[in-house]
Protein backbone atom coordinates (compact mmCIF):
# COMPACT_ATOMS: atom_id res chain seq x y z
CA UNK A 1 0.00 0.00 0.00
CA UNK A 2 1.30 3.58 -1.28
CA UNK A 3 0.01 7.29 -1.33
CA UNK A 4 -1.41 9.60 0.28
CA UNK A 5 -3.62 10.47 3.53
CA UNK A 6 -6.75 9.84 1.19
CA UNK A 7 -5.99 6.89 -0.23
CA UNK A 8 -4.85 5.46 3.33
CA UNK A 9 -8.40 5.98 4.60
CA UNK A 10 -9.58 4.77 1.36
CA UNK A 11 -8.00 1.08 2.38
CA UNK A 12 -8.70 1.51 5.63
CA UNK A 13 -13.00 1.64 5.11
CA UNK A 14 -11.83 -1.60 2.44
CA UNK A 15 -9.94 -3.28 5.42
CA UNK A 16 -13.48 -3.27 7.63
CA UNK A 17 -15.73 -4.38 5.16
CA UNK A 18 -13.07 -7.72 4.44
CA UNK A 19 -13.05 -8.26 8.56
CA UNK A 20 -16.89 -8.23 7.86
CA UNK A 21 -17.02 -10.51 5.42
CA UNK A 22 -14.60 -12.70 7.08
CA UNK A 23 -16.57 -12.62 10.20
CA UNK A 24 -19.61 -14.07 7.81
CA UNK A 25 -17.27 -16.50 6.38
CA UNK A 26 -16.30 -17.60 9.43
CA UNK A 27 -19.82 -18.79 10.69
CA UNK A 28 -20.56 -20.16 7.57
CA UNK A 29 -18.15 -22.11 7.61
CA UNK A 30 -19.18 -23.10 11.14
CA UNK A 31 -22.58 -23.63 10.53
CA UNK A 32 -22.03 -25.43 7.41
CA UNK A 33 -19.99 -28.00 9.30
CA UNK A 34 -23.48 -28.71 10.95
CA UNK A 35 -25.09 -29.93 7.73
CA UNK A 36 -25.81 -33.67 6.91
CA UNK A 37 -24.05 -33.92 4.13
CA UNK A 38 -21.34 -37.07 2.84
CA UNK A 39 -18.09 -36.47 4.04
CA UNK A 40 -16.10 -35.60 0.57
CA UNK A 41 -19.03 -32.42 -0.47
CA UNK A 42 -18.56 -31.21 3.31
CA UNK A 43 -14.49 -31.20 2.52
CA UNK A 44 -15.32 -28.93 -0.90
CA UNK A 45 -17.72 -26.40 1.11
CA UNK A 46 -15.14 -26.23 3.57
CA UNK A 47 -12.43 -25.59 0.95
CA UNK A 48 -14.62 -23.12 -0.83
CA UNK A 49 -15.10 -20.82 2.29
CA UNK A 50 -10.96 -21.48 3.59
CA UNK A 51 -10.47 -20.37 0.29
CA UNK A 52 -12.96 -17.31 -0.22
CA UNK A 53 -11.31 -16.28 3.46
CA UNK A 54 -7.82 -16.91 2.31
CA UNK A 55 -8.67 -15.07 -1.26
CA UNK A 56 -9.35 -11.87 0.63
CA UNK A 57 -6.57 -11.73 3.76
CA UNK A 58 -4.25 -12.13 0.36
CA UNK A 59 -5.62 -10.02 -1.39
CA UNK A 60 -6.34 -6.76 0.48
CA UNK A 61 -4.43 -7.32 3.89
CA UNK A 62 -1.69 -8.41 2.21
CA UNK A 63 -2.39 -6.10 -0.76
CA UNK A 64 -1.63 -8.08 -3.86
CA UNK A 65 -4.46 -6.78 -5.20
CA UNK A 66 -2.54 -3.77 -5.95
CA UNK A 67 0.76 -5.32 -6.68
CA UNK A 68 2.23 -4.64 -9.71
CA UNK A 69 5.52 -5.98 -9.37
CA UNK A 70 6.27 -8.89 -12.25
CA UNK A 71 8.84 -10.23 -9.85
CA UNK A 72 6.75 -10.81 -7.72
CA UNK A 73 3.58 -12.14 -9.56
CA UNK A 74 5.89 -14.85 -11.63
CA UNK A 75 8.06 -15.88 -8.03
CA UNK A 76 4.09 -16.19 -6.71
CA UNK A 77 2.67 -17.90 -9.88
CA UNK A 78 5.44 -20.41 -9.64
CA UNK A 79 4.75 -21.01 -5.88
CA UNK A 80 0.96 -21.98 -6.86
CA UNK A 81 2.19 -24.12 -9.31
CA UNK A 82 4.39 -26.03 -7.24
CA UNK A 83 2.08 -26.09 -4.28
CA UNK A 84 -0.52 -27.52 -6.95
CA UNK A 85 2.08 -30.65 -7.34
CA UNK A 86 2.63 -30.92 -3.96
CA UNK A 87 -1.10 -31.36 -3.21
CA UNK A 88 -1.65 -33.88 -6.26
CA UNK A 89 1.41 -35.98 -4.65
CA UNK A 90 -1.31 -38.03 -2.08
CA UNK A 91 -2.87 -39.21 -5.08
CA UNK A 92 -0.03 -40.68 -6.64
CA UNK A 93 0.16 -42.52 -3.92
CA UNK A 94 -2.85 -44.77 -4.48
CA UNK A 95 -2.67 -44.46 -8.47
CA UNK A 96 -2.27 -48.35 -8.61
CA UNK A 97 -5.59 -48.93 -6.84
CA UNK A 98 -7.85 -46.64 -9.26
CA UNK A 99 -10.38 -48.87 -10.76
CA UNK A 100 -9.96 -51.53 -8.20
CA UNK A 101 -12.40 -52.40 -5.93
CA UNK A 102 -10.61 -52.55 -2.87
CA UNK A 103 -13.17 -53.40 0.05
CA UNK A 104 -12.10 -51.91 3.53
CA UNK A 105 -10.72 -54.41 5.76
CA UNK A 106 -13.61 -54.99 7.97
CA UNK A 107 -16.52 -53.78 5.48
CA UNK A 108 -18.41 -57.40 5.44
CA UNK A 109 -17.91 -57.35 9.36
CA UNK A 110 -21.99 -57.48 9.56
CA UNK A 111 -22.57 -60.16 7.31
CA UNK A 112 -19.98 -62.50 8.79
CA UNK A 113 -21.55 -62.04 12.22
CA UNK A 114 -24.71 -62.93 10.41
CA UNK A 115 -23.40 -66.13 8.97
CA UNK A 116 -21.93 -66.92 12.44
CA UNK A 117 -25.73 -66.55 14.31
CA UNK B 1 28.13 0.14 4.81
CA UNK B 2 24.25 0.78 4.28
CA UNK B 3 22.54 -1.74 2.67
CA UNK B 4 21.27 -0.77 -0.74
CA UNK B 5 17.34 -0.54 -1.86
CA UNK B 6 15.72 -1.54 2.10
CA UNK B 7 13.72 1.69 1.18
CA UNK B 8 13.19 2.52 -2.62
CA UNK B 9 12.38 -0.36 -5.14
CA UNK B 10 14.66 -1.81 -6.99
CA UNK B 11 14.48 -0.90 -10.64
CA UNK B 12 14.66 -4.57 -11.68
CA UNK B 13 12.56 -6.37 -9.48
CA UNK B 14 10.16 -3.02 -8.77
CA UNK B 15 10.22 -4.03 -4.94
CA UNK B 16 12.13 -2.82 -1.89
CA UNK B 17 14.50 -6.01 -1.16
CA UNK B 18 12.58 -6.30 2.85
CA UNK B 19 9.41 -6.76 0.63
CA UNK B 20 11.05 -9.35 -1.62
CA UNK B 21 13.02 -11.10 0.70
CA UNK B 22 9.51 -11.63 3.21
CA UNK B 23 7.56 -12.98 -0.04
CA UNK B 24 10.54 -15.15 -0.65
CA UNK B 25 10.68 -16.10 2.74
CA UNK B 26 6.36 -16.44 2.64
CA UNK B 27 7.05 -18.51 -0.56
CA UNK B 28 9.17 -21.32 1.33
CA UNK B 29 6.25 -21.39 4.05
CA UNK B 30 3.32 -22.38 1.38
CA UNK B 31 5.44 -25.43 0.88
CA UNK B 32 6.03 -25.83 4.22
CA UNK B 33 2.97 -26.01 5.02
CA UNK B 34 2.14 -27.40 1.56
CA UNK B 35 3.90 -30.48 2.95
CA UNK B 36 1.84 -30.85 5.94
CA UNK B 37 -1.16 -30.04 3.91
CA UNK B 38 -0.08 -33.11 1.65
CA UNK B 39 0.69 -35.70 4.45
CA UNK B 40 -2.77 -34.76 6.01
CA UNK B 41 -4.41 -35.54 2.74
CA UNK B 42 -2.17 -39.66 2.05
CA UNK B 43 -3.17 -40.20 6.20
CA UNK B 44 -6.01 -39.59 5.84
CA UNK B 45 -7.28 -41.55 2.56
CA UNK B 46 -4.67 -44.38 3.47
CA UNK B 47 -6.55 -44.42 7.12
CA UNK B 48 -9.52 -47.41 7.34
CA UNK B 49 -10.89 -45.54 10.41
CA UNK B 50 -10.42 -40.95 10.81
CA UNK B 51 -12.19 -40.08 13.56
CA UNK B 52 -14.32 -36.63 13.18
CA UNK B 53 -12.36 -33.64 14.41
CA UNK B 54 -15.65 -32.98 16.87
CA UNK B 55 -14.48 -35.88 18.38
CA UNK B 56 -11.25 -35.14 19.86
CA UNK B 57 -11.60 -31.08 19.49
CA UNK B 58 -14.13 -28.18 20.94
CA UNK B 59 -15.47 -26.39 17.35
CA UNK B 60 -16.69 -23.38 19.71
CA UNK B 61 -13.08 -23.10 20.95
CA UNK B 62 -11.63 -23.34 17.66
CA UNK B 63 -14.21 -20.73 16.51
CA UNK B 64 -13.11 -18.84 18.79
CA UNK B 65 -9.36 -18.51 17.77
CA UNK B 66 -10.18 -18.00 14.54
CA UNK B 67 -12.05 -15.14 15.33
CA UNK B 68 -9.27 -13.94 17.50
CA UNK B 69 -6.50 -14.47 14.97
CA UNK B 70 -8.92 -12.61 12.44
CA UNK B 71 -9.04 -9.84 14.40
CA UNK B 72 -5.50 -9.80 15.22
CA UNK B 73 -5.33 -9.56 10.88
CA UNK B 74 -7.26 -6.32 11.11
CA UNK B 75 -5.38 -4.80 14.07
CA UNK B 76 -2.05 -5.49 12.46
CA UNK B 77 -3.44 -4.03 8.72
CA UNK B 78 -4.82 -1.20 10.89
CA UNK B 79 -0.73 -1.20 12.69
CA UNK B 80 0.33 -0.11 8.84
CA UNK B 81 -2.30 2.37 8.20
CA UNK B 82 -1.96 4.39 11.02
CA UNK B 83 2.08 4.73 10.56
CA UNK B 84 1.41 5.58 6.66
CA UNK B 85 -1.44 8.14 8.34
CA UNK B 86 1.63 9.48 10.70
CA UNK B 87 -0.41 8.26 13.97
CA UNK B 88 2.64 6.71 15.90
CA UNK B 89 0.02 6.81 18.67
CA UNK B 90 -2.27 4.82 17.15
CA UNK B 91 0.00 2.65 15.72
CA UNK B 92 1.13 1.41 19.28
CA UNK B 93 -2.28 0.82 20.24
CA UNK B 94 -2.97 -1.61 17.04
CA UNK B 95 0.50 -2.73 17.32
CA UNK B 96 -0.48 -3.78 21.55
CA UNK B 97 -3.73 -5.32 20.46
CA UNK B 98 -2.54 -7.45 17.76
CA UNK B 99 0.32 -8.76 20.57
CA UNK B 100 -2.65 -9.25 22.98
CA UNK B 101 -4.80 -10.92 20.31
CA UNK B 102 -1.69 -13.08 19.28
CA UNK B 103 -1.11 -13.74 23.02
CA UNK B 104 -5.16 -14.92 23.53
CA UNK B 105 -4.65 -17.37 20.82
CA UNK B 106 -1.87 -19.08 22.45
CA UNK B 107 -3.46 -18.70 25.82
CA UNK B 108 -6.81 -20.74 24.36
CA UNK B 109 -4.42 -23.24 22.42
CA UNK B 110 -2.25 -23.85 25.69
CA UNK B 111 -5.72 -24.53 27.31
CA UNK B 112 -6.64 -27.40 24.04
CA UNK B 113 -3.44 -28.77 24.56
CA UNK B 114 -3.81 -29.17 28.42
CA UNK B 115 -7.20 -31.01 27.71
CA UNK B 116 -5.52 -33.09 25.15
CA UNK B 117 -2.70 -34.16 27.13
CA UNK B 118 -4.90 -34.93 30.94
CA UNK B 119 -7.14 -36.89 28.58
CA UNK B 120 -4.28 -38.67 27.25
CA UNK B 121 -4.44 -37.66 23.74
CA UNK B 122 -1.04 -37.33 22.53
CA UNK B 123 0.25 -37.78 19.06
CA UNK B 124 0.88 -41.32 19.69
CA UNK B 125 -2.83 -42.04 20.07
CA UNK B 126 -3.81 -41.88 16.65
CA UNK B 127 -2.86 -40.87 13.39
CA UNK B 128 -5.26 -38.22 13.62
CA UNK B 129 -3.61 -36.65 16.68
CA UNK B 130 -0.48 -37.03 15.43
CA UNK B 131 -0.84 -35.02 12.69
CA UNK B 132 -2.85 -32.55 14.73
CA UNK B 133 -0.09 -31.85 17.00
CA UNK B 134 1.94 -31.44 14.24
CA UNK B 135 0.38 -28.67 12.12
CA UNK B 136 -0.98 -26.99 15.31
CA UNK B 137 2.17 -26.99 17.00
CA UNK B 138 4.18 -25.75 14.18
CA UNK B 139 1.68 -23.30 13.51
CA UNK B 140 1.72 -22.19 17.24
CA UNK B 141 5.57 -21.78 17.03
CA UNK B 142 4.86 -19.30 14.03
CA UNK B 143 2.29 -17.01 16.31
CA UNK B 144 5.14 -16.97 18.74
CA UNK B 145 7.63 -15.88 16.36
CA UNK B 146 5.05 -13.23 15.22
CA UNK B 147 4.65 -12.12 18.75
CA UNK B 148 8.48 -11.46 19.67
CA UNK B 149 8.82 -9.51 16.07
CA UNK B 150 5.93 -7.66 16.91
CA UNK B 151 6.61 -7.11 20.25
CA UNK B 152 10.18 -5.98 19.35
CA UNK B 153 8.34 -3.37 16.92
CA UNK B 154 6.01 -2.47 19.51
CA UNK B 155 8.23 -1.72 22.19
CA UNK B 156 12.21 -0.99 21.46
CA UNK B 157 12.01 -1.34 17.50
CA UNK B 158 9.90 1.38 17.30
CA UNK B 159 12.41 3.81 17.99
CA UNK B 160 13.34 3.95 14.49
CA UNK B 161 10.15 6.00 13.26
CA UNK B 162 11.64 9.03 14.81
CA UNK B 163 14.62 8.54 12.80
CA UNK B 164 13.94 6.73 9.43
CA UNK B 165 10.34 6.55 9.12
CA UNK B 166 10.13 4.67 5.91
CA UNK B 167 12.54 2.29 6.80
CA UNK B 168 10.02 1.70 10.35
CA UNK B 169 6.92 1.41 7.87
CA UNK B 170 8.75 -1.04 5.81
CA UNK B 171 9.58 -3.42 8.17
CA UNK B 172 6.56 -3.15 10.08
CA UNK B 173 4.57 -4.33 6.51
CA UNK B 174 7.12 -6.70 6.08
CA UNK B 175 6.28 -8.41 9.99
CA UNK B 176 2.28 -7.69 8.79
CA UNK B 177 2.96 -9.48 5.58
CA UNK B 178 4.09 -12.32 7.72
CA UNK B 179 1.54 -12.21 10.25
CA UNK B 180 -1.51 -12.72 7.84
CA UNK B 181 0.37 -15.17 6.52
CA UNK B 182 0.06 -17.19 10.03
CA UNK B 183 -3.81 -15.82 9.63
CA UNK B 184 -4.00 -17.45 6.61
CA UNK B 185 -2.56 -21.05 7.30
CA UNK B 186 -5.07 -20.98 10.59
CA UNK B 187 -8.25 -20.31 7.89
CA UNK B 188 -7.38 -23.60 6.25
CA UNK B 189 -6.21 -25.45 9.60
CA UNK B 190 -9.72 -24.95 10.93
CA UNK B 191 -12.27 -26.30 9.07
CA UNK B 192 -9.60 -29.57 8.16
CA UNK B 193 -8.61 -30.41 11.45
CA UNK B 194 -11.81 -29.11 13.70
CA UNK B 195 -14.75 -29.73 11.53
CA UNK B 196 -14.01 -32.70 8.77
Amino acid sequence: MSGSAEETKKHVDIYMKVAGALAVLTVLTVLASYLDVAVPLAIIIAVIIATAKGSLVVSYFMHLVDERSRTLIFTLALTVVFWIVLMLVPFLTISDTYGVHKPLPNADAAHAEDEAH
Amino acid sequence: MEIPYTVAARPDTGLNNVKLGIWLFLASEVMLFGGLFSTYVILRIGGVDWPLGAEYLNIPIGAFNTAVLIGSSVTMVMCFASLKLGDFAKYRMYMGATILLALTFLAVKGFEYYEKVSHDHLPSHSTFLAIYWTMTALHGLHIVGGVIVNGYFWGPGSRMWHVKREMFENRVEAAGLYWHFVDLVWIFLFPVLYLL
